[in-house]
C-alpha cells in the first residue's frame, strides 16, 4: 500500500475502528489480503497502538474525576526526561503524559474515583519524585470534545427526508 | 374569478418527489437515501465568515451581480478549475443557488416556441424552467447502456430548426454519469453546425472519482462564447442552505441575466456571499476530504449492489447511484413505495427525474457509512423477498 493510501486507511480506522477488513478493502480499492497485511505491519511498527473505545465515563459513574496536572521538573543527566517519563507513565492512574514547551515540562492526565484520591496521588506519588519541583492540578469539570467527537451535543440529521 | 391560475403554470406537474416525501415522513423509523444534499456540515471556517459578516452588520444589499470580491474569487476559481477565463465585472454573477441561474438562463435566451434540447434523467427543474420561459422542452432520453452519457447521434436526432439551446448537466443528478473531455468533444461539431447555445449545469463539478478531472464544455475550442456555465457552492462546499450559486458566460448574455436577476431577486443574500468568498479562497482541502469520503461510500455501495446482484453502472460523479430494478417487473414508483412500506427505506423513484428514469431508483450516498450499512441491509432484505416471491 503506498503512503497516500496508507494515510487514507489510517484516517478511516482512526474515525471508526470497527470497520470490517472487507469494507476497508472495498472503500480503498485494495484487496482484503492487502488490508490484513497493512494492519499487521502497522501494528508491528506500533503505528497502530491500540483499538480503544471512546467512552464518556461521566455517564457511567459520575463521581469519577480526571485532572490535568502540570509538572515542573529538573531532570538529571542526558536522558533525564525519558527516565522520568517512564517512571510517571508507569502509574495506572496516568492516562496521558506529554512533554510540553512553555512554562512547565510535563502535562499529565490523571483519573481517580474522587477529587481526594487524585489529589492524594499527585501529592503522594508525583510531587515526591526527586526531580519534580512543583505541581499544579486542574480538575476537569465537563468534557466537551474528545478524539474529535463532541460529547455533549449530538448531531442529528437536520435534512429533509427527500430532496431533488 | 375564473382562471385565477395561468394555464402555463397550472399545466406544470408538481415534482414527483414531493408526493413521496409526504408518504415517507409519516413512517416512523424510516431510513432515507433520498436526500440530494451533502451530509457534511458547512466547514467551520466558512460558517465563521458568515457569523463575522453578521456581527459586523454586513446586512445590506450588495451590488446586483454580487460582491466584487466574490465575483473575482469565482473568476479565479473557474480559471483554476476549468481553465476558462471570465471577466469578473461583466461575465460572472452571483445567484440564489444554481436553481436561480437555470431559470435566469432560460428567461434570457428563449423566445416563445424556441426549443431546448436537454438530457434526461435530470434534475427536476430543467423542464419547468424551460416551459415557464415559453420554451419547448425537448428531452433526450439517455440510456443505461451508454452509461447515461449523451452521444452525438442522440443529440443530432433531437435537433430541429427551432432548437435554440442544449442543456446538459454532468456530473449528473440522478445518475452519477460523467462526460469526459473526449465525450464532450464529439458534441462540439453538432453544436456549431446548428449554431446552438449551451447551458451547462456543473453544480457537481468538484465530485468526480476514479481520478477523473471535470471538464467543462465551455473549455473546448469555440464553446466559451456560446456556453452559460452554472455552478454553485451547495454540493462542493456543503452549503445548500446558504443558497449560493453563480453563472459565468459571454458578457452579452450575462448582462441580460443580471438584468433579470436585478428585477426578480435584487441580490443574493449578503451574509452568504461573505461565507462564499471564504469557501472559494480557503475551501480546497475541505472539498478534497469530502470527495474522498463520498468516493469511499461509492465504492462500498457498488460492491454491495454487486453482491446483491442489482445491476448498476459505475457512476463516476456526484453522490448518486442509479441501480436498475427492471428485473422485478414493477414501476420505479411501485418499487419505491413497496420498499418504503415493507422495509421503511426511502429512495427516490427514477421517473421523478423524467420518463427515462423509469425502471431505476436513485440512491444518494450523502450518508455516513453506518447509515448506508443499515440501508443496504434493508434493501437487501427487500430484493431477496421480491426474488423469492417470483420463484
Amino acid at each position: 500500500m503506498d503512503t497516500s493510501k496508507q494515510k487514507k486507511f489510517l484516517d478511516l480506522i482512526a474515525s471508526d475502528a470497527r470497520f470490517r477488513e472487507e469494507e476497508l478493502a472495498v472503500m480503498l480499492g485494495e484487496s482484503v489480503d492487502e488490508i490484513k497485511k497493512t494492519i499487521a505491519e502497522l501494528e508491528e511498527k506500533h503505528v497502530i497502538c491500540g483499538y480503544h473505545t471512546l467512552i464518556d465515563w461521566d455517564k457511567v459513574h459520575d463521581e469519577d474525576v480526571t485532572a490535568m496536572v502540570e509538572l515542573r521538573v529538573m531532570p538529571q543527566g542526558g536522558d533525564g526526561y525519558e527516565q522520568l517519563a517512564e517512571k510517571i507513565a508507569g502509574y495506572p492512574q496516568v492516562d496521558t503524559l506529554y512533554l510540553m514547551s512553555g512554562t512547565y515540562d510535563f502535562l499529565v492526565t490523571v483519573h481517580g474515583r474522587s477529587i481526594k484520591e487524585v489529589a492524594l496521588f499527585v501529592n503522594g506519588k508525583l510531587a515526591t519524585i526527586d526531580e519534580v519541583q512543583s505541581t499544579t492540578t486542574h480538575f476537569t469539570l465537563t468534557k466537551y470534545k474528545e478524539l474529535g467527537q463532541n460529547l455533549q451535543s449530538f448531531k442529528t440529521d437536520a435534512r429533509m427526508l427527500m430532496t431533488p | 374569478m375564473k382562471n385565477r391560475i395561468s394555464n402555463k403554470v397550472a399545466a406544470l406537474k408538481p415534482s414527483g418527489i414531493r408526493k413521496f416525501f409526504d408518504l415517507a415522513r409519516q413512517i416512523p423509523g424510516v431510513v432515507s437515501l433520498g436526500v440530494g444534499e451533502p451530509d457534511f456540515d458547512t466547514p467551520w471556517h466558512i460558517r465563521e465568515e458568515g457569523i463575522k459578516a453578521l456581527q459586523q452588520g454586513k446586512t445590506f444589499y450588495t451590488a446586483n451581480a454580487g460582491l466584487d470580491e466574490l465575483r473575482k474569487a469565482i473568476a479565479d476559481y473557474t480559471k483554476r478549475k476549468i481553465g476558462v477565463e471570465y471577466d469578473p465585472k461583466t461575465e460572472v454573477y452571483v445567484t440564489v443557488g444554481g436553481s436561480e441561474a437555470i431559470d435566469g438562463a432560460m428567461r434570457v435566451i428563449l423566445d416563445p416556441g424556441d426549443e431546448v434540447v436537454y438530457t434526461e434523467p435530470c434534475f427536476v427543474s430543467y423542464m419547468p424552467c424551460i416551459a415557464l420561459a415559453d420554451g419547448v422542452p425537448v428531452p433526450i432520453r439517455l440510456k443505461n447502456e451508454n452509461k447515461f452519457k449523451l452521444t452525438p447521434e442522440e443529440l443530432e436526432a433531437a435537433i430541429t430548426p427551432k432548437t435554440k439551446a442544449l442543456m446538459i448537466s454532468f456530473p449528473n443528478n440522478p445518475t452519477g454519469a460523467v462526460m469526459t473531455k473526449e465525450d464532450l468533444e464529439k458534441l462540439v461539431p453538432i453544436i456549431e453546425k446548428h449554431d446552438l447555445l449551451v447551458v451547462s449545469d456543473e453544480i457537481y463539478s468538484e465530485l468526480t472519482y476514479n481520478g477523473l478531472v471535470h471538464t467543462s464544455i465551455a473549455s473546448l475550442p469555440g464553446m466559451r462564447e456560446r456556453t452559460i456555465v452554472i455552478n454553485g457552492f451547495s454540493k462542493a462546499f456543503a452549503m445548500t442552505g446558504w443558497r449560493m450559486g453563480y453563472a459565468t458566460g459571454p458578457a452579452d448574455i450575462v448582462k441580460q441575466m443580471i438584468k433579470v436577476h436585478q428585477f426578480a431577486i435584487m441580490c443574493a443574500p449578503t451574509v452568504s456571499q461573505y461565507a462564499a468568498v471564504e469557501a472559494m479562497q480557503n475551501g480546497e482541502e475541505d472539498v478534497r476530504n469530502m470527495r474522498e469520503s463520498y468516493d469511499q461510500r461509492r465504492r462500498y455501495l457498488l460492491n454491495e449492489f454487486e453482491k446483491m446482484g442489482l445491476p448498476c453502472f459505475e457512476p463516476e460523479g456526484a453522490f448518486y447511484m442509479f441501480p436498475d430494478i427492471r428485473e422485478f417487473g414493477m414501476t420505479s414508483e411501485e418499487f419505491a413505495t413497496e420498499l418504503l412500506k415493507s422495509e421503511k427505506l426511502a429512495v427516490v423513484p427514477g421517473d421523478a427525474f423524467g420518463e427515462s428514469g423509469e425502471g431505476f431508483i436513485r440512491i444518494s450516498y450523502a450518508y455516513s457509512l453506518k447509515e448506508l450499512r443499515e440501508a443496504i441491509r434493508r434493501l437487501g432484505a427487500f430484493v431477496e423477498k421480491l426474488r423469492s416471491e417470483k420463484e
